[in-house]
C-alpha cells in the first residue's frame, strides 16, 4: 500500500506531469513520422516523379548523416589531422570502394581508431 | 523453426551486428544523462522502448535539463525527426504488397540505421524477406535498451569508452553503406551533394535542420538530373 501511495504521490508531483506531458509529445513526433508513411503509402498508387524522388532519398540521407558525423569531432567542425573520425575514415572508404563489404570498413575504422587512441590521440 | 527461417532470422543479426555496437555506448550515454538530469530510471528506459531515436532522446535529455516547455521540446524533437518521414516513404517503395498492420509494425522499428541497412540490401537486389526485416529491427532495439539500462543502473561502471572506439561504429557503418549506395554516377554525385550541404548547414549553425533539409535538397536535384538525363538519352 504504502508503494502503491508513492507512485500515487509520484504521478501527481507537478514536475512528473510536466515530464510526462513532455515525453507524450515527443513520442507523437518521433513515432508518427516513422510509421505514417510506410502504413499509409500505396506504392504503386505514387506518381512516377515522386517515386523516382524517393529513389534518391537513401542516398541523400546517409551523404548527410556521414557528413554530420565525420566533418565535426567531439561537436567541432574540424577539417584537420585532430579529427580522428576524419582520419580513419579515409582508409575505411578505400576499403570500402575496393571490398564492397559491409563488415570489413567498420572493422577498419573502429581498429584503427583503438590503434589511435591508444598511442596517445585523442 | 525450419532452417530456412533460421537463416533468416540469422541474416537479421548479422545486419543488426554493426548496429548494436554503436547503439550500446550511445544508449549508455543516454542513459547516463538521462539520470545525471533528473529524470527517473523507469522513464529513462521506457524512452528507449517507446521513442527508439537517439537524437530524439538525447535532446530530450537536455531540453529537459535546460527547463524548456513541453511545446517547444515536442517541436524541437520533431524537426530532428523529420528525416523519419523521408526514411519511412522511401522504405514504403519497397514494402507494396504487404499489410498495414504488417507496414505499421515495420515502421516502428525504423530508425536511421535500420533504415540503411534495409534499403541498401533491397537495392542489391536482396529478396525481401519479413523474417530478417523484423529481426534485426528488434535485435537493433534490443541492443539500444540494454545500452540505456546499463548507462540508467550503472553508470558509474564505465568512465570512458572512447578507448574501445565504439563512438565510430555508427558513422563507420553509414560510411560503408553509403559506398554501396552509390549505385550510378548521379548517386554518387547526389551523395557529395548532399553531404556537402548537410556539414554546410550544421557548420551554420542549423543542427537540427541539417540532415532533413540536406536530403530534400540533395534527392530533388538528383531527380531532377535523372529525368534530364533520360530525357537526353531518348534523344540519341
Amino acid at each position: 500500500m504504502d508503494m502503491f501511495e508513492s507512485i500515487v504521490q509520484t504521478l501527481t508531483d507537478g514536475r512528473t506531469q510536466q515530464l510526462l506531458l513532455c515525453l507524450l509529445g515527443c513520442i507523437l513526433v518521433t513515432v508518427g513520422p516513422k510509421i505514417l508513411p510506410i502504413t499509409f503509402l500505396e506504392s504503386s498508387a505514387l506518381p512516377p516523379i515522386f517515386r523516382r524522388w524517393l529513389d534518391f532519398v537513401p542516398v541523400a540521407v546517409m551523404a548527410a548523416l556521414v557528413g554530420s558525423e565525420i566533418f565535426f569531432y567531439d561537436g567541432v567542425f574540424n577539417l584537420s589531422t585532430t579529427n580522428l573520425f576524419l582520419m580513419v575514415s579515409i582508409p575505411s572508404f578505400v576499403v570500402a570502394l575496393i571490398s564492397k563489404n559491409y563488415f570489413l570498413p567498420i572493422a577498419v575504422g573502429i581498429g584503427l581508431l583503438i590503434l589511435a587512441r591508444h598511442y596517445g590521440l585523442t | 523453426m525450419s532452417t530456412a527461417s533460421t537463416s533468416h532470422a540469422l541474416e537479421g543479426i548479422r545486419r543488426a551486428i554493426p548496429i548494436v555496437l554503436g547503439y550500446l555506448p550511445v544508449g549508455f550515454a543516454f542513459g547516463v544523462l538521462a539520470v545525471k538530469n533528473g529524470i527517473p530510471h523507469g522513464i529513462a528506459i521506457a524512452m528507449s522502448f517507446l521513442m527508439f531515436s537517439g537524437s530524439g532522446q538525447l535532446m530530450f535529455v537536455s531540453m529537459w535539463a535546460a527547463g524548456a516547455s513541453a511545446l517547444s521540446m515536442t517541436c524541437a524533437v520533431g524537426i530532428v525527426n523529420l528525416r523519419y518521414l523521408l526514411q519511412s516513404a522511401a522504405e514504403s517503395v519497397w514494402m507494396g504488397g504487404l499489410s498495414r498492420s504488417i507496414r505499421f509494425l515495420l515502421g516502428l522499428g525504423i530508425s536511421d540505421e535500420t533504415f540503411a541497412v534495409h534499403v541498401t540490401a533491397l537495392q542489391k537486389g536482396w529478396e525481401r524477406n519479413l523474417i530478417t526485416l523484423f529481426t534485426c529491427n528488434h535485435v537493433a532495439q534490443l541492443g539500444w535498451i540494454a545500452g540505456t539500462v546499463l548507462g540508467v543502473f550503472c553508470g558509474d561502471l564505465v568512465s570512458d569508452v572512447r578507448p574501445l572506439g565504439l563512438d565510430y561504429a555508427l558513422p563507420a557503418m553509414f560510411l560503408a553503406l553509403l559506398v554501396l549506395q552509390c549505385i550510378s554516377r548521379l548517386h554518387a554525385f547526389c551523395a557529395i551533394l548532399t553531404l556537402v550541404l548537410s556539414v554546410g548547414l550544421k557548420y551554420a549553425g542549423m543542427t537540427s535542420w541539417n540532415i532533413a533539409l540536406a536530403t530534400i535538397l540533395g534527392a530533388s536535384v538528383g531527380c531532377m538530373l535523372s529525368f534530364r538525363e533520360t530525357r537526353g538519352n531518348g534523344h540519341v
